[in-house]
């Protein structure tokens, strides 16, 4: 019987479901699993309806297994939109706070709605997505594990779905980036560990000689959250069937350890498996070879080693010794170059392609995303020396740090890798339209550049007016007027964010179209080639 | 798997691997990166050496430097208060009225208490201390408990309607749905609606006039005018805390609201009272 495991797992989910929100210790943990139960119920009767007795046919063992990626390339455009909408949503509810709608749409909640949509929801789909296409191509192997690769792609959305809800019933531990409760966390855990199964075992059974690049970067971008998640999360439920815990960790060790995660969530999430991306995609699309095997494995190792220990500089002139400031500190200075590898050796390996920036908006896309991903690895640095930081800490700057790296390089490399690969996955001979990726590229760019240069602005000004002392010594703007002062700032941050959206939505109107087997008739960007002119 | 060969746009060998397609060139790595990166560690090394940083068993290294963020506060702060140190003691030991005198610990005392009145004061009166409906704006003439500046000292130090201070300042309207008919509060606050200057009824002002000499003159004064010496605002301008038409009027009358402020000499100790006193007097104060 086909799916007769996987009904018999998710029947006795469902029943667990429904038991726990019987028993339920608090309302939110019963309202959450409610929820729950309707997921799992609508599943099971997905999968019953789709089930047969027939002998299954034979899988060509050799042939990629690519279902997985293609419901992962749709997820991550879903997800995608809905990310940066709500994020278009609380950036207007910080400049109209009438808009928080009380209690399940405060910004409280819809805060980490969505900074967990855009990093894990939209990027982490796109890891998946992308780690499994690439780790089979330059593996010559079929994905590990049988269905596997199926479990992850649907416990990561069923993650995605729990923690979103969690979020708006108000279920949150406060971790930042962590904000699920113990259940969710073990959840993510299970499907975490089976993701490094199939990576792991798809590396193992690879008919290369040697590891590709890409792989490396995937593989301890896995690894590490793997770690990160599970030590970040160790915490005490306060019943088995309540949605509250108690972290392991308290005090000035407790914010270590969360920047410990937070700060490598950004290195190992945000950078290292986005590097993966970079490094498989970028030489694909130009057709041209890596620039410098040296400088990858250097600047790899370099990079995986630095970068686990600069967390502490989240914490400067806290609470946090001394000394942890200073090790913070200059790790987070020595990561400078170990990052500035990965951009070099995503630009270079352009050269002999450069003319393709005036024809092909898929590498112009890439040369902007590693454009960003240098710009935010040098500012990062930058923030981390304290005289800096002092001025920087809790503003808006740091905001803005974070999305011009956060819309500019894993923005636009995931889309650059989605636009590659979906025409491919689908057997498509193009995408739908080149030109709505310059339509893409220009009001993502443009909106990226509003965004950071406001906040810029921003977070420089409330910086300098937190600090602002008259003559006798004394401070000269209360907070609220700190506030005040930022409304103008925060429209247009929305305005530029609203672009960004603006850009998503074309991506998902042409990306589905090319799912669909569309194409759009036009004239090719750079004007036709006078050699093919027809005669006359 | 395939051999190295020349890559024909650079004229560079690569590595001989190949994936899905793709090669690696064997360029060396630029060397400005790998001097940045060295220059990078040098300095990182002798960072640690100047400041705190390796962890032994039970501290860290100090630093040759001698750094310690938490000395450095306390030094910094002490500075600033070695500055201050020489008004803060003059504020303390006068009068406020011989503050206001001496035109150097006026301007002190009035940036001091604007700074205080930032962090305590705005929360409620607004960063302009404009107020809001409830709150009283302190720019204004309009003094419901005296504005010359003893009086506001005396509100800042024990504050309003505050029980847990004995000399906290108390007046409380009564609950006249009570004492009067509600024909006659209506006519009351149709009286009441006029001296302020609201559209009233027009027919029933006769009756008021009478009702208010009976029941509110006490307090607000045979003019509505108020007084100051209980609290009892004037009714005759249109600065008004809790009423804005007619019929806020008569639900105030009927079932009168009560603000609180606290006593903040406790909590920010004589001097700063003082201070605030000087700022809020200069905003608005004088009768």
């Amino acid at each position: 019987m086909r799916y007769g495991t996987e009904i018999a797992l998710l029947v006795l989910f469902t029943f667990l479901a429904l038991l726990g929100a019987a028993f339920a210790a608090d309302e939110p943990f019963r309202q959450h699993m409610t929820i729950l139960f309707f997921v799992l119920a609508v599943s099971t009767v997905v999968l019953l309806r789709n089930t047969n007795f027939a002998p299954a046919a034979p899988v060509d063992p050799d042939a990629y297994m690519d279902g997985p990626v293609r419901y992962g390339a749709i997820a991550t455009v879903f997800w995608g939109v809905v990310g940066f909408l709500i994020g278009v949503v609380v950036a207007l509810q910080l400049a109209y706070p009438d808009l928080n709608i009380e209690p399940w749409f405060n910004f409280g909640r819809m805060r980490p709605l969505h900074t967990s949509a855009v990093i894990f929801a939209f990027g982490g789909n796109a890891l998946i997505a992308t780690s499994m296409y690439v780790v089979q191509r330059t593996s010559r192997a079929r994905l590990f594990g049988g269905n596997l690769p199926w479990f992850v792609f649907w416990g990561y959305q069923l993650f995605i779905v729990m923690a979103a809800t969690g979020y708006l019933l108000g279920i949150s531990q406060s971790r930042e980036y962590a904000e699920p409760e113990w259940y969710v966390d073990i959840w993510l855990t299970i499907v975490w560990v089976a993701y490094l199964v199939v990576f792991l075992g798809t590396i193992i059974k690879r008919k290369e000689p040697h590891i590709y690049v890409a792989n490396w970067f995937y593989l301890s971008f896995i690894v590490t959250i793997a770690m990160l998640h599970v030590v970040n999360n160790l915490a005490m439920p306060v019943s088995i069937v309540g949605s509250h815990s108690y972290s392991l960790f308290s005090g000035v060790q407790d914010a270590l350890t969360q920047w410990w995660y937070g700060h490598n969530a950004v290195g190992f999430f945000l950078t290292a498996g986005f590097l993966g991306m970079m490094y498989y995609f970028v030489p694909k699309q130009a057709n041209r070879p890596v620039y410098s095997y040296r400088l990858s494995i250097i600047h790899f190792w370099a990079l995986i080693f630095l970068y686990i220990w600069a967390g502490p500089h989240h914490l400067h002139y806290t609470a946090l010794p001394d000394w942890a400031q200073t090790l913070g500190m200059v790790f987070s200075i020595m990561l400078w170059m170990p990052s500035w590898g990965g951009m070099i050796n995503g630009l270079m390996t352009l050269s002999g392609a450069w003319d393709k920036i005036r024809t092909d908006p898929i590498i112009r896309m890439m040369v902007t995303a590693i454009a960003f991903y240098g710009m935010a690895t040098f500012e990062g640095p930058m923030m981390s020396v304290k005289a800096v930081n002092s001025l920087s800490h809790y503003t808006d700057w740091t905001i803005g740090h974070v999305h011009s790296g956060a819309l500019g390089w894993n923005g636009l490399i995931t889309f650059a890798a989605m636009y590659y690969m979906v025409p491919k996955l689908w057997g498509r001979e193009r995408l739908y339209s080149l030109r709505m990726v310059t339509w893409h590229f220009w009001l993502a760019t443009l909106g990226i550049v509003v965004y950071a240069a406001v906040m810029w602005v921003a977070g420089i000004q409330q910086g300098l007016m937190w600090r602002e002392y008259d003559d006798h010594g004394f401070l000269v703007y209360s907070f609220a007027e700190t506030v005040a002062a930022m409304h103008p700032y925060y429209v247009m941050r929305a305005l530029g964010g609203a672009m960004f959206l603006a850009g998503a939505l074309v991506m998902a109107y042409n990306i589905t179209m090319t799912i669909l087997g569309y194409q759009r008739e036009e004239e090719p960007i750079g004007g036709r080639s006078t050699a093919l002119q027809p005669a006359e | 798997m395939s051999e190295k060969h020349i890559d024909e746009i650079s004229g560079v060998s690569t590595t001989g691997h190949e994936w899905d397609g793709i090669r690696e060139l064997d360029n060396p790595m630029p060397r400005w990166w790998v001097w940045t990166f060295y220059a990078t560690i040098v300095w990182a090394i002798g960072y640690t050496i100047a400041y705190p940083a390796w962890p032994l068993i039970s501290s860290a290294t100090p630093g040759l430097l001698g750094f310690s963020s938490r000395v450095e506060i306390q030094k910094e702060l002490a500075a600033a208060n070695d500055a201050k140190a020489q008004y803060v003691a003059s504020i303390g030991t006068k009068t406020i009225e011989e503050i206001q005198a001496d035109d150097t610990l006026r301007t002190f005392a009035t940036a001091a208490g604007a700074a205080a009145f930032k962090v305590n004061c705005v929360q409620c009166h607004g960063s302009g201390a404009e107020g809001s409906k409830g709150f009283p704006n302190l720019n204004d003439d309009d003094w419901l408990w005296g504005g010359k500046i003893t009086d506001i000292q005396q509100t800042i130090a024990h504050g309003i309607r505050f029980d847990a201070d004995p000399d906290t300042r108390i007046s409380e309207m009564p609950a006249f749905k009570d004492i009067l008919q509600p024909e006659q509060i209506s006519a009351v606050s149709s009286y009441a609606a006029s001296l302020m200057g609201f559209p009233a009824d027009q027919a029933k002002l006769d009756d008021g006039k009478k009702l208010f000499a009976e029941n509110c003159a006490s307090c607000h004064g045979e003019d509505g005018k108020g007084m100051t010496d209980v609290g009892a605002p004037n009714l005759t301008d249109a600065i008004s805390l809790l009423v804005h038409s007619e019929a806020d009027i008569e639900s105030q009358v009927r079932s009168p609201k009560h603000g609180v402020m606290p006593a903040w000499q406790g909590r920010l100790g004589e001097t700063t009272v003082k201070e605030l006193a000087t700022y809020v007097y200069s905003l608005g104060g004088g009768r």
